[in-house]
């Protein structure tokens, strides 16, 4: 817990806050990635339910979102019940997602023609309860429609997974404009692990915590998803000093 | 042409006496089939054809090109050659059908006039003798006719082609009657003062499920499609189509889908007769739920699949196909089927984003089997630092004959920046038979 240390006074007033706003502020459920020094940093230790968490990709997975696809996957995977899917532009391979974890008689994909039709289908499936996670591919996400998103999560307990890529690389820096959303990812690619034999080993991704309501920003080398959905904290980071900072596609 | 004539043309032409009524009952049979499957409104267009009012009906087809495609070849199918048109009105979808040499005919909103000037006057829905007499009297087709003063015409002929005329521009009314049958369930009701509130139409409405699903449990059936006509005061209809997935008797879910559309219903001048019908039924039985000891069911989600594919929306789940090449691995399922418990087996990763057609790259590479040192792709150049393959894929030829050769080799290479591409060369890169040895990009790794 990230208050876990926090002085008593604090403490009391929060509960006493929480007390005023009444049920709506019960303690949520959360879904741990399981790997401590990531569920460490995100409120209740892990990804909300009943929120919203958007992941973007970076450098040239901001156009094909493939590495913020199998990411919103692997969460996905670790849910319970039905996952329904909402995309306009269907290139997704699901074998891919298949060796993520995610069982093809568990997804259901929802097609639609536009933009605003993807929005509007998940807020339905939000609003209705009873599926496990709500994936959506989307290239707009103004504040107002990630709100209406996020409350339609909040009433149900669904969680909501948006994957944002966009049609050109240079229209990304979209991704800096606030949205509702209770967390905001970006994954990018990295250099395969290592093999001592000529090949490409397991793939990992840079993981950034751009945003999480009541908690700070983070940076992970982390091991691409594995059978069930998991990743796992990469030893990179030590092997090799990283530049403290912001993200080399932030700049 | 006298039966005699034929028969001296053509050696051994074989001879059936024309049964008008056998084909009435046919045309019938189709038309109420045609009533399930596209469209609230069908009638038969005596004696050849079926008319049909497809306004707001088409995008569960997958809009108006899709459908008079899949019309035309359910038909052909069926070892039948229809002609299918969509225009404005009745009268120019009749004449534009029976004239066209085309098997499908889509005329824009507002091009009428132009689709139907030049097309003979037989097209035009007038008794054979008045068709007759005009042709002595000069007039070949529909567009010299509408152009001569009406009133001439009346006094010799009757008010007949002015209506007929009217009728194919749209300038009165043509109301189908939609075709019914006994068995089919209908309850209706009829208002003494119209009616045209939002909340007073999804009242009436609610009563209107709730008589219906009353007389649905008595046959034990279930609702497939529902039919809302709505008829105004005007004399026109409108009818609003509701599907569901799997049979249903659920009051609160029939209103929801209902609500859902009722924003399309334009009460005009005021509704004053609402009419419900079960349009296509299923046998739906009530079953006994065992109450479970271990984990409580996962929750049904065929309504929410109702929602969505009532909106137009495309919902459907991927099943696994077994062949080896990637475009062929996955299918499109419905999102109600049987849920099946295999998947993919795979010993190589799999690319996230398949592109749907490959993309053309340019290669530096040893020939025959080892991966590319560089490609170019999209104008970018991108050194291979580490790569796997070649993971071959042979064609098949039980599919298509060309394929017997074919062969792709896949590769998974990666950049420097970590990006993974999954790229293909075609042949084997020993026998130029096997394939041009060109390379393509196919996928995105994550």
């Amino acid at each position: 817990m990230v208050y876990g240390d926090a002085n008593l006074v604090i403490s009391e007033l929060r509960e006493r806050i929480q007390h005023l706003e009444g049920p709506s502020s019960r303690r949520k459920k959360v879904l741990p990635f399981g790997v401590p020094d990531i569920d460490d940093r995100l409120p209740g230790g892990g990804l909300a339910y009943g929120a919203l968490h958007e992941f973007a990709g970076g450098g040239a997975g901001t156009v094909d979102g493939a590495v913020a696809a199998l990411f919103a996957a692997g969460v996905a995977a670790r849910t319970r019940g039905q996952i329904v899917w909402c995309l306009a532009r269907p290139d997704l391979f699901f074998p891919a997602l298949a060796q993520a974890g995610l069982h093809p008689s568990r997804v259901i994909f929802v097609e639609s023609a536009n933009e605003d039709d993807v929005i509007a289908n998940m807020e339905e499936c939000l609003g209705y309860g009873g599926v496990g996670a709500v994936v959506g591919e989307l290239v707009r996400l103004p504040m107002t429609k990630s709100r209406r998103l996020q409350l339609a999560a909040e009433k149900t307990g669904t969680m909501g997974l948006v994957v944002r890529r966009w049609r050109r690389q240079t229209e990304a820096n979209d991704f800096g404009q606030p949205t509702a959303a209770t967390t905001r990812w970006r994954v990018s690619v990295a250099p395969s692990v290592e093999l001592p034999v000529p090949g490409v080993g397991r793939a990992q991704w840079f993981l950034e915590l751009m945003r999480v309501k009541a908690g700070e920003c983070a940076e992970y080398f982390v091991g691409a998803c594995d059978a069930k959905g998991r990743i796992n904290l990469s030893t990179r980071s030590a092997d090799r000093p990283y530049q403290a900072g912001r993200s080399i596609y932030s700049r | 042409m006298p039966a005699a004539k034929a028969q001296a043309i053509f050696h051994g032409l074989m001879l059936v006496d024309a049964d008008p009524t056998a084909d009435a009952a046919a045309l019938e049979r189709i038309t109420l089939w045609a009533l399930g499957q596209y469209s609230p409104v069908v009638a038969v267009d005596a004696p050849d054809g079926i008319v049909m009012d497809t306004e707001g009906a088409d995008h569960l087809q997958g809009g108006e090109p899709l459908m008079v495609t899949g019309i035309a070849n359910r038909f052909r199918a069926k070892k039948l050659s229809a002609r299918v048109a969509i225009a404005d009105t009745w009268g120019a979808a009749h004449a534009c059908a029976r004239a066209t040499r085309d098997e499908t005919v889509i005329v824009p909103i507002g091009e009428t006039v132009r689709a139907v000037e030049r097309l003979p006057l037989a097209m035009l829905r007038l008794s054979p003798k008045i068709v007759g007499d005009l042709h002595t009297l000069g007039f070949k087709t529909i567009g010299e006719l509408s152009a001569t003063p009406r009133a001439p015409l009346a006094l010799r002929f009757g008010p007949e082609i002015g209506r007929r005329l009217d009728q194919m521009f749209g300038r009165i009314r043509e109301p189908i009657d939609p075709i019914r049958t006994p068995d089919l369930i209908e309850v209706s009701r009829v208002f003494g003062e119209p009616i045209g509130a939002a909340e007073t139409i999804d009242k009436y409405v609610g009563y209107l499920i709730i008589r219906l699903v009353a007389e649905l449990q008595r046959q034990g059936l279930g609702v497939r499609r529902t039919d809302l006509i709505v008829g105004k005061v005007d004399g026109t209809r409108q009818a609003v189509r509701a599907g569901t997935a799997k049979p249903s008797r659920d009051i609160a879910w029939l209103k929801k889908l209902f609500r859902d559309k009722r924003e399309t219903i334009e009460p005009g001048f005021g509704i004053e007769k609402l009419t419900l019908v079960a349009v296509r039924t299923e046998p739906l039985e009530e079953v006994q739920k065992a109450s479970a000891l271990v984990d409580e069911d996962l929750p049904d989600i065929t309504p929410l699949i109702d929602i969505l594919g009532n909106r137009g929306q495309r919902v459907y789940r991927v099943a696994p196909v077994a062949s080896d090449v990637p475009e062929r691995s996955v299918a499109r399922i419905a999102a109600t089927s049987e849920i099946a418990t295999e998947t993919w087996v795979h010993h190589w990763p799999r690319p996230v984003r398949l592109l749907a057609k490959p993309d053309r790259i340019d290669a530096i590479a040893l020939m025959p089997d080892y991966p590319p040192a560089s490609i170019t792709w999209r104008g970018r150049k991108m050194k291979v630092m580490r790569a796997d393959g070649p993971e071959r894929v042979f064609g098949e030829w039980w599919r298509r004959d060309g394929e017997l050769d074919a062969v792709r080799d896949y590769f998974i290479v990666e950049g420097e920046g970590g990006e993974r591409l999954w790229i293909f060369r075609r042949g084997d890169g020993v026998d130029p038979a096997t394939g041009s040895r060109e390379w393509f990009v196919h996928g995105i790794f994550a």
